[in-house]
């Protein structure tokens, strides 16, 4: 995490090493930035989030209001008050709890409130399951939020700290969505280097310039607009978002500067000479995927990953710049996008940026880990076995393979 | 003529940083019918002016003597820059003094 260069400072920064899950990284994160309104409701995989803050809440470690609601769609609805008076707001969900806030989702952006919202991925129903994957984010991919998706508790604890400075700044002023693996990230332990709350408070200062809503000033926000006017508000917002990624890199790069990191908002893993590529998200995937590729170098296979860091704007320039010169290309989904051409949906995303360069290379799609179906190192050795395969043969899947599926596909 | 609004000049969100200025949108326009209200007929009983969701029934503190010689202390008008001629007042006005006139003749 901590590059050498900057290694002074981060040990100047860094106040404690503590054990944490990425949940409870969350947590801290929320601490350290000094909130003032925090409202959410308990739905697994993220509920120990918000126990953790209901605890500091309760323990006079923060100065916030917490909101107890009776639902998700409550949750969201009270923070964007809040936001709407200029308040620093938090709240969490996952999987039916983000699908019930989805309404409100649309409303946070178009409304333009930084409201800051973590959210461990978790497979939607039916069947009923509490597992990990990012069917929920997928289906927030179109609400207008900047998404970010971390693969560590470090991260997570990071990301949050960025995305209150990405949300808060006036060329953006828009909600960001901080996710990562249900379960295999929200539940599991990792070391997480804590900062010391004067530096954290420095980088995300309290300079909120929008309008916001004071009896002594009165205004109105959320009126209707009617045909004349809302393809304008609707395009102000879709161009912040798309400007944003300008904010996200600089962010990221004055808290590499502030904190010794090393963030990008995509993450390269020996991809320099790769050949074979696999485009992933979240952490257990990348994790994996970053073992596969070391084996299969070590067996003579030109291997790399392509982590997304950023999700949403999609980092176009930054995708196809890295696997420009790459024989094969597999992006692997946690998500399905049931009836498209291609069921992963990420892949859409990644052939939409490689055309829009003008580049026609073989990209392959590939699904894997649904509802935490377990991801073996294996698979992503074996699949860059096959994406060898494939380059020798010079025949490629012209449908998304399915990894793991008992009994194969159709 | 105005120059245009674009996407670039609208307050952020949508926002209307204004207040009060809901007063300049002036729904007249968008009527077919009017109301008129019949002064002699009108016995004052305020039922117009409750029902009107605009509100647009205007009571004035204005003394009015009806042919018959019964003295009013109070009239009631339409304000036809909000009147959106959705004729309530005349369904609801229980001595039928307000009546529905096209907007358009001809």
């Amino acid at each position: 995490m901590a590059v050498a260069k900057a290694l002074s400072t981060r040990e100047e920064v860094v106040k404690e090493r503590v054990g944490l899950t990425s949940n409870y990284a969350a947590a801290y994160a929320v601490k350290t930035v000094d909130v003032d309104v925090i409202a959410a409701y308990p739905i697994t995989p993220q509920t120990t989030i918000i126990e953790k803050l209901a605890e500091f809440v309760a323990n006079g470690e923060i100065d916030a209001e917490y909101i107890p609601v009776e639902s998700e769609h409550s949750a969201l609805s009270a923070v964007v008050g809040a936001a709407a008076t200029g308040a620093r707001v938090f709240t969490a969900t996952s999987a039916q709890g983000l699908e019930f806030m989805h309404e409100v989702l649309y409303i946070a952006s178009g409304l333009r409130l930084p409201i800051v919202m973590a959210a461990p991925g978790r497979a939607l129903s039916a069947p009923i399951s509490i597992h990990g994957d990012y069917q929920d984010i997928m289906s927030a991919r179109d609400s207008g939020w900047v998404i970010m998706i971390a693969s560590s508790a470090q991260e997570v604890y990071d990301s949050i700290i960025m995305a209150y400075r990405i949300a808060e700044d006036n060329r953006v002023l828009l909600p960001v969505m901080v996710s990562y693996d249900g379960f295999l990230m929200s539940h599991t332990t990792e070391p997480v280097e804590l900062y010391h709350e004067e530096y954290v408070r420095k980088f995300t200062p309290r300079n909120l310039n929008r309008p916001r809503l004071d009896p002594r000033k009165p205004m109105t926000i959320g009126v209707i607009a009617s045909p004349d006017w809302y393809y304008e508000i609707k395009y102000q917002a879709i161009n912040a978002l798309k400007e944003s990624k300008n904010v996200i890199k600089e962010t990221h790069n004055e808290f590499n500067k502030a904190f010794g990191t090393n963030y990008d908002i995509v993450e390269k893993y020996m991809l320099d000479d790769a050949d074979y590529v696999l485009i992933t998200y979240g952490g257990a995937s990348s994790g994996n995927a970053k073992e596969a590729a070391r084996r299969a170098r070590e067996r003579g296979l030109r291997a790399g990953v392509l982590r997304l860091r950023l999700f949403r704007p999609f980092p176009t320039d930054e995708v196809v710049s890295a696997i420009k010169y790459s024989k094969v290309v597999a992006v692997v989904d946690r998500a399905l996008s049931p009836g498209n051409t291609y069921e992963g949906p990420v892949f859409n995303d990644v052939v939409s940026a490689l055309y829009n360069k003008g580049i026609n290379k073989p990209v392959i799609s590939v699904v894997h880990g649904i509802s935490q179906r377990t991801m073996l190192s294996d698979d992503f050795y074996n699949l860059y076995k096959k994406l060898d395969e494939y380059a020798k043969t010079g025949e490629y899947p012209r449908k998304t393979i399915f990894i793991g599926l008992r009994g194969g596909e159709a | 003529m105005m120059k245009q609004l674009t996407w670039k000049d609208l307050p952020i969100g949508g926002t209307v940083v204004e207040p009060g200025n809901a007063r300049r949108n002036l729904t007249g326009s968008w009527r077919t019918e009017r109301p008129v209200i019949d002064q002699d007929a009108c016995i004052r009983c305020r039922i117009c002016w409750m029902y009107c969701p605009e509100p647009a029934i205007l009571e004035l503190k204005k003394p009015y003597a009806t042919k018959a010689g019964k003295r009013y202390d109070l009239t009631y008008e339409i304000d036809y820059d909000h009147c959106k001629g959705c004729g309530i007042c005349a369904h609801e006005c229980p001595v039928k003094a307000i009546k529905m006139v096209p907007e358009v003749t001809g």
